[in-house]
This record gives C-alpha cells, sequence and structure tokens, in this order.
C-alpha cells in the first residue's frame, strides 16, 4: 500500500501547492511565468542530454531480435518487417513498434492448470489500453496547439473536431478526456488487482500515473465544470511562447493547478521511466539490421588480442597428432 | 535418480498447490524482502580453482555456494561497481535497457523460469530490476531526496546472492525480448551481470571447465587431437556397418574448399553422434571437398557465457584455421549458441575474413549472399538449398518409424531468425510432422531449460523447472498426434532434451535434423536398410515387409 499511497500524496501536495500559493500568497507570477520557463527549459535541456547521451554510447554489436524469418535461399520469404535486412525495413519496424505498439500486440497470457498443464490466451488489453492511453495523450497535446498560437493550426482545428464529435455537453465534450481518464484508470487497476503486476510495481509507475491523471483532472474541472474563462490562458499561452516576462492577468486558480502538474511532469520526464518515449527509437534489437552475416559491423573499440595459435596447439599435442597420421606443419 | 532431481510426483504436487505468482498469488511481501534460498538442485557448482587459474580469471579459490562466506576479494562492491560503469559506458544496450523499462509486465510471463517456478524474481523485469534498483542507487543525490522511491538499494551480499542464483536462472534465450514494447533483451543484461560476477570470482564449472578445454584442446569436451579423429573414425565403421558405404572424412587437411564445424557434442555425445553420422553421408552422398578440423573442433562457445574476451578468443581459431588450411568457406553443424555467435558476433569480432570466399554451394551453384561477410554456412541453409535443387536422393519412408515435431533452438530463432529452412528438410525427409502449439514455436519458441551453461547435473531440479514449458507443449502434440521424436537443431538441446523427456514426456526420444536426413538418403552402393543410425528398426523396411525401393 505504501508504495501506492505515497505517490498518491505526493500529487495531492503538489497539486495544493499552487492552489495554495496563487490563492492565497499571490504567487502567479512565480507559477504563471518563471516554473513554466524552468520546467520547459530543464525538460528540452534534460531530454536533449539523455538522447544525446545514449547516441554517444557505442553498439559493439548486431544483436537484432529476430522475431521473422531471416533473409537466406531466394526461394524462402523473408519476414522483413521482424527480420529487417534493408534500413526501410526496420525503420518500419520501429514505427510500427511507436505507433501500433506491435510488440505488445502479441502478448499472451500464460495459465498454469492443474497436471499440470501450461495454456496461453489471447492478452490484447494491455495492447489496446496502452494504445488507447498513449494516442489520448497525443491528440491531447496536439489540440491544446490552440492556445499557443494566435491563429489555431490547421491540424489542431481538425482534430479538435473530430475529438468534440460527441457534442452533448457545453463547451463540447472531448472524447479524448474520457478515453485518457479510462486508460488512466484501467493501467492503475491493472497494476493493483494482478499478483505479478502488484509485486512488479514501484512507486515510480504509480506517480506519474497519478501525475497525468492529476493533470487531466484538472483540466477537464477546468473546461466543463469551473468553466475557467480561456481567453486569458491563451494571451497567458501567448506572451510565454514570445518569451515576454509580463506578468499574467487574471485566471482562474484551477488553471494553476493544471500548468503547475504539466511542469512537474516535465521536469519528471527526463529523469524517469517516461525517457522510454526516447528510447523507443534507439533500441538495438528492434533498430538493427538482421544483416550480421552478409555485411561486416564495426565494434569501435575492438583492440587486437592474443589467441591460442595453432602453432601452439601444434606444439602441445605434435607427438600424438603424429601418431594418429594428422597433418603437421612443423616436424 | 540423482539426488539433484526433484521427484516428478513432488514437483507436479508443487506445481499444483503451491502459491505462486503465476497463479495470482501475492506473497504480502516486496521482491526485496524475498530472501534467496540454494538449495541442492537449483544451482550450479562454482568453477575449480585450477581451472580459473589456466583462464587468468580472478579470485580462484574453493568455495561453496551454500556455504555463509563466498571468500570474496577486498573491495568486491567497488570492483562490481566499477565493472558495471564500464560496461555502461561501451555498451548502449545496457544503458538503454536499464534507463527505459516502464515496468508494464509484458514480459512477466513469457520467461520458461518464470513459469516454472512462478518465482516473481524470474520475472524477466524483476531480473533487470536486481540490477536496475543497484544502479539507480548509484546515483546519490537523487537516492538522498527520494529514499526508497525509486526503489533503489545497495549492493549488499545479498544482492550479490540474489544475482548469482537469478543470472545463472536465465538462459539468455531471449523470449521476453519479443514481447517487450521497448525491445529490452535481458539476454544482455544477464551476458554483463555474468561478466562482471566473473570479476570476483563467481562463475560456474560447467561453463569454465569447458571454457578452458576449448581454449587448450579445441572444444569443450577437452578432446585430444588423436581421440577425436578416432572417435570419428568409430562413427565411420559404424556407417559402413549400418549402410555398406564407406565415408571419408579427412582432418587438417590444406586445400579442402570447405572447412567442416561443429559442436564437439556431435562428436561424442548420444544422440548428437548419430546427427554427425548424417552430416558424413550427406557430404558423402554429394561428394563434398570438405575437411574437419581438431584445432577449430568446436563450434560452440561457452566463452559467450563468460565474458566478451573469451568469446572472441575461443572464436578467433575458426577463422585462424580456416586462413591457415585455404579452404574457401566454413559450413557450420546444428547448434544454439554457436550460431548466434557466429551469426551476431563472428565477423564484428575477428573479421573482416577477406582471406575467405563468398560461400558459394559447390554442388548447386547457389551464392549464400546473406553470409557474404562472414563467410559461414548453416547446415540447414545448406541443405535444403540441396534438397530444393533435386541434388539429393531421399526416401522420407526411412522416418516413417518416427513421428515428429520440430523445437526451435532460442538463438538460431531469435538471434538469427532460421524458421524455413530447417522445417523445409524435416517435411523433405519425414512424413510425418506436427506443431507444437503457435506459443511455443518460432519466434515464442521455449528455451530447453538448460542453455547458456546451466546444463549441469547438480542443476537438474531447476532445469526440469525451467524445461516445463518447452515439456508441456510436446506434451500436447504426443497427446494429439502420438509424437514421440523430438527433432532439433542445437547440441545443447540434444544433450539436454532426453532427461526433460524422461523426466516429463517418457516415450519421446531427441534427434538431430542431420539424423533424420541420414536416415532418408540413398546412398551410392548402399546394402538394404532395415535399422535406422541408431540401430532402430525402421518401419515398412523389414525382412518380410515390401521394401518399396
Amino acid at each position: 500500500m505504501k508504495k501506492i499511497l505515497i505517490p498518491l500524496a505526493m500529487v495531492v501536495v503538489l497539486a495544493l501547492v499552487p492552489f495554495i500559493g496563487v490563492q492565497y500568497l499571490g504567487m502567479s507570477y512565480l507559477f504563471g511565468v518563471i516554473i513554466p520557463y524552468a520546467a520547459v527549459a530543464l525538460f528540452v535541456a534534460g531530454f536533449f542530454y539523455r538522447m544525446v547521451d545514449w547516441l554517444g554510447r557505442p553498439v559493439p554489436y548486431n544483436i537484432t531480435s529476430t522475431c521473422g524469418q531471416e533473409q537466406s535461399l531466394e526461394w524462402i520469404k523473408q519476414d522483413s518487417i521482424e527480420s529487417p535486412s534493408k534500413p526501410w525495413h526496420a525503420a518500419v519496424r520501429v514505427l510500427m513498434e511507436v505507433f501500433l505498439f506491435r510488440s505488445l500486440f502479441r502478448n499472451n497470457k500464460a495459465e498454469l492448470r492443474k497436471g499440470p498443464d501450461l495454456v496461453y490466451g489471447s492478452a490484447k488489453w494491455l495492447w489496446l489500453g496502452g494504445l488507447v492511453f498513449h494516442w489520448s495523450l497525443l491528440v491531447i497535446v496536439l489540440r491544446h496547439a490552440r492556445f499557443f498560437f494566435v491563429m489555431t493550426p490547421g491540424f489542431a482545428d481538425s482534430l479538435e473536431q473530430m475529438d468534440s464529435f460527441f457534442d452533448i455537453t457545453l463547451p463540447a465534450f472531448y472524447l479524448t478526456d474520457a478515453l485518457v481518464l479510462s486508460a488512466i484508470t484501467f493501467l492503475f487497476v491493472r497494476r493493483v488487482t494482478d499478483a505479478k503486476m502488484r509485486i512488479i510495481s514501484l512507486p515510480t509507475d504509480y506517480f506519474p500515473l497519478f501525475l497525468l491523471g492529476g493533470i487531466v483532472g484538472a483540466g477537464v474541472l477546468m473546461r466543463y465544470i469551473a468553466k475557467v474563462d480561456v481567453m486569458p490562458v491563451k494571451d497567458q499561452m501567448l506572451r510565454l511562447m514570445s518569451f515576454s516576462f509580463e506578468p499574467p492577468g487574471e485566471i482562474g486558480t484551477l488553471f494553476y493547478v493544471h500548468l503547475f502538474l504539466v511542469c512537474v511532469l516535465l521536469l519528471y520526464f527526463p529523469f524517469s521511466k517516461l525517457v522510454h518515449m526516447g528510447a523507443i527509437f534507439l533500441s538495438p534489437t528492434r533498430t538493427m539490421l538482421n544483416n550480421s552475416r552478409e555485411k561486416m559491423h564495426v565494434n569501435p573499440w575492438r583492440k587486437p588480442m592474443r589467441i591460442r595459435t595453432y602453432g601452439e596447439y601444434e606444439d602441445d599435442y605434435r607427438e600424438k597428432m603424429k601418431k594418429a597420421k594428422l597433418p603437421i606443419e612443423k616436424e | 535418480m540423482s539426488k539433484y532431481l526433484q521427484k516428478q510426483a513432488d514437483l507436479q504436487k508443487e506445481f499444483d498447490e503451491k502459491p505462486s505468482s503465476l497463479k495470482g498469488d501475492y506473497a504480502q511481501k516486496e521482491w526485496w524482502e524475498m530472501p534467496v534460498e540454494f538449495r541442492e538442485g537449483n544451482f550450479c557448482f562454482p568453477a575449480k580453482p585450477e581451472v580459473i587459474e589456466e583462464l587468468g580469471f580472478p579470485n580462484p579459490r574453493k568455495w561453496s555456494v551454500t556455504e555463509e562466506d563466498w571468500q570474496l576479494p577486498e573491495g568486491w562492491q567497488k570492483t562490481l561497481m566499477e565493472g558495471m560503469r564500464e560496461r555502461i559506458k561501451k555498451y548502449r544496450s545496457l544503458k538503454l535497457y536499464l534507463d527505459s523499462c516502464v515496468r508494464c509486465g509484458a514480459c512477466a510471463d513469457k520467461c520458461h523460469f518464470f513459469l516454472g517456478t512462478g518465482d516473481p524474481k524470474n520475472m524477466p523485469v524483476l531480473r533487470a530490476e536486481l540490477v536496475r534498483s543497484v544502479y539507480r542507487g548509484d546515483f546519490p543525490m537523487v537516492e538522498k531526496i527520494l529514499k526508497g522511491f525509486a526503489g533503489s538499494r545497495r549492493l549488499t551480499k545479498e544482492v550479490l546472492r540474489e544475482w548469482y542464483m537469478y543470472f545463472y536462472q536465465c538462459t539468455e534465450c531471449r523470449r521476453c525480448s519479443v514481447f517487450c514494447p521497448m525491445g529490452i533483451d535481458t539476454a544482455e543484461i544477464t551476458i554483463m551481470v555474468r561478466e562482471i560476477l566473473q570479476l570476483v570470482g563467481l562463475n560456474n564449472n560447467w561453463i569454465l571447465a569447458p571454457v578452458a578445454n576449448c581454449n587448450r584442446t579445441g572444444n569443450h569436451l577437452g578432446i585430444e587431437p588423436h581421440t577425436f579423429v578416432q572417435n570419428i573414425e568409430s562413427l565411420v565403421d559404424d556407417i559402413e556397418e549400418l549402410t555398406g558405404v564407406t565415408v571419408n572424412p579427412t582432418f587438417n587437411r590444406k586445400g579442402a574448399e570447405i572447412l567442416f564445424i561443429t559442436p564437439s557434442g556431435d562428436v561424442f555425445g548420444d544422440p548428437g553422434v548419430y546427427t554427425m553420422m548424417g552430416y558424413m553421408l550427406l557430404f558423402e552422398h554429394i561428394g563434398l571437398d570438405y575437411t574437419i578440423s581438431t584445432y577449430a573442433s568446436e563450434g560452440g562457445n561457452f566463452g559467450f557465457f563468460t565474458s566478451n574476451d573469451m568469446m572472441r578468443k575461443l572464436n578467433a581459431k575458426m577463422y585462424h584455421e580456416a586462413e591457415r588450411l585455404g579452404v574457401k568457406w566454413i559450413l557450420g553443424g546444428e547448434c544454439g549458441h554457436m550460431w548466434r555467435v557466429v551469426h551476431q558476433y563472428m565477423s564484428t569480432m575477428n573479421g573482416p575474413a577477406n582471406f575467405l570466399e563468398e560461400p558459394v554451394s559447390p554442388i548447386t551453384g547457389t551464392k549464400f549472399s546473406n553470409a557474404k561477410a562472414t563467410k559461414m554456412v548453416h547446415i540447414a541453409e545448406f541443405t535444403a538449398d540441396l534438397i530444393h535443387n533435386n541434388k539429393l536422393k531421399l526416401d522420407p519412408k526411412r522416418n516413417d518409424h518416427l513421428r515428429t515435431t520440430f523445437h526451435d533452438s532460442c538463438n538460431v530463432a531469435r538471434g538469427m531468425g532460421m524458421f524455413e529452412e530447417p522445417r523445409y528438410v524435416l517435411r523433405k525427409v519425414c512424413n510425418s510432422f506436427h506443431e507444437m502449439p503457435e506459443n511455443t514455436i518460432r519466434e515464442q519458441t521455449f528455451c530447453c531449460g538448460s542453455g547458456s551453461g546451466i546444463n549441469a547435473e547438480e542443476n537438474m531440479t531447476m532445469r526440469m523447472k525451467g524445461g516445463f514449458p518447452r515439456a508441456n507443449a510436446v506434451r500436447h502434440v504426443r497427446e494429439k498426434h502420438q509424437v514421440d521424436s523430438l527433432v532439433t537443431i542445437c547440441a545443447i538441446d540434444r544433450a539436454s532434451l532426453p532427461p526433460l523427456m524422461r523426466y516429463w514426456n517418457p516415450g519421446v526420444s531427441v534427434y538431430g535434423l542431420h539424423e533424420l536426413v541420414g536416415n532418408a538418403l540413398v546412398m551410392d552402393g548402399e546394402k538394404k536398410r532395415t535399422e535406422d543410425l541408431r540401430e532402430d528398426p525402421m518401419t515398412g523396411f523389414d525382412d518380410k515387409g515390401d521394401d518399396v525401393d
């Protein structure tokens, strides 16, 4: 329980910080200007650092995970995605991981029955939940573009129209809000109900879920219930976009809670498991080509090495080799 | 039955009754609070001091795993941490895989050791977490601010015991990496941890003794040149007796077109020797100009389970010998980890092999352009090409006494991607072939439970547990299709699957693919065949039956 309650309490406290700070202490400049700039700067620098750091480390061997037929004889059909031999094969492989969670789609569930007998059942829920979670977040982030530009970009406009397809509330209800909240709930529930998930989960697994829940929750409250006026919000975002340090106007406190939690997420991002967003593009088992016999892969830190040579071997066994009528180099 | 092997009825009871995470029971304990227990049958014996000395590895001594004092060298924590830092610098994979796990749990029930033991620390995510927790603690500032939050811990003796246990309960089979959405490969982590454990003298004799042998005599079994030759010659005699055909292997012969290298298990072990007989019959059948080396007499490479340098050192003999003998290219026999090393590491470690030529089949003229750089061809590719070009005279009815299924070996499957070639060959030499259930074959294949050098007798109970998912899948086809023969292209499989089958599926025998090829080959000048290579009677070929030939 501790590993669930601590991160939950952390998110609650983090949500209260801006609330108290703005509502009672009047620190809207800190929460509306300084912290957002600092968070974005650290996010960009941190994420950049992580990527550069990974990219700077050598990949000494070709370690493709081959999940399909290799390229070999002409008449044997190669599985070019799961056993890529050309760069575009691997590109498709990685992009399918990124956009469709291809490996997760393979997921199955092993069940031990009396006997003992192992049976494997389909288990696509994690794939579906994960996909809904990540895609909803992406759509939500993209449709926030309308706050950052004077003219709402076209893609954000069309995304918003699609997202508010179920026009049942005022303002229009966003499908992704419901989807992401359901997905977060699903991801949380499976961590606490499945015995395997309970034991592998750490506070750092619950924290981002609660944090995102808090961000979405604050956003939803702002839009549908507290109905925070969006014009000063957009004004403030436009000021930030133009690197202005002017103080923000009158905005509902709930907005500061939302914004601060986003800042926490940005800060947390590069230094936590959330960096998997960048890592997935670099994973050697997926990005590399299964052509290691066709093309020599170079290990940058390979050094010359002494081996036990044939000569030394023959020196040790010459007499025995002669008796066995084996050809030898030296008499 | 050995004292290291739990009685089958007891183990069955354990599976059925003992609570485990696999069955959804939660122990009310965090994994780091669970004790590590070394018992008879669940670990391998440490390497003998003289073996360690011969190889020049650190801390040779006599010690016992079950004793409290492991006689670790002074400053062992520092050695291990520095060893880890060094490898994190040298391998992007290690750093990336320590950093990017989200603990989604997709890998949890994919490991054969978890399925066979229900021990949570055998879930790949936790196996890696054993190291990750220490790695995270390596940033003291974060640890101080957020104590307990990130799940970090210090490298204590208890942690070390965990590492020693669980990184020798991973066979580097890579099944988890197939399912991981990040492509995290636990084998990478296991390889590194075993390598750093070596730095403080924690190892296993079943790996290091073969490594020392291989370095000295050329092969894992420590067979000296004259004995190696004698042994193959006795197989030649067996072939002559059985088939009336004389095959003529040559040894260390300069100027041969092809150097043939196979695991030494094929030369010495039962049932590997029958596979060796199959190779020799095949080469005789097509008149191949080949030679076998007594110096590079090992295809396998236990160095792979030891350290990067050791793997490279043992592997280097293949090219060294090929160059000395002046052959055109190398043909490799059936083996699992050998092929991971040859396919994914060899040219990087010891290439370029410019003294060799791009492999071309002298019989069919087929260019093996997929082996253009490494210049080494897998025997299943070679034979599939021969059959496809109608170069072999085969009578698959000679295998009618066998009802087969095919076991994809982990390394050949997930570290090479060879699935169709062996199946093609098998279908052409044998009429009865049934696949095991789909979640247990091809890229999802299960390890035999004894790969990566944990095939020791004293580890038998653990091997039977780890091999259980494989055995269980065989049982399915045994019940459904009366399968009695498990065909494989791996020497470790040929050594480890027979006891696994005896334990879980009595009545199922283990065969190498080329043993079946050898059975089916109709040789020039052969005598009437009534028995297969292991002298078992073939169906429909007895004296009374109608011999269709």
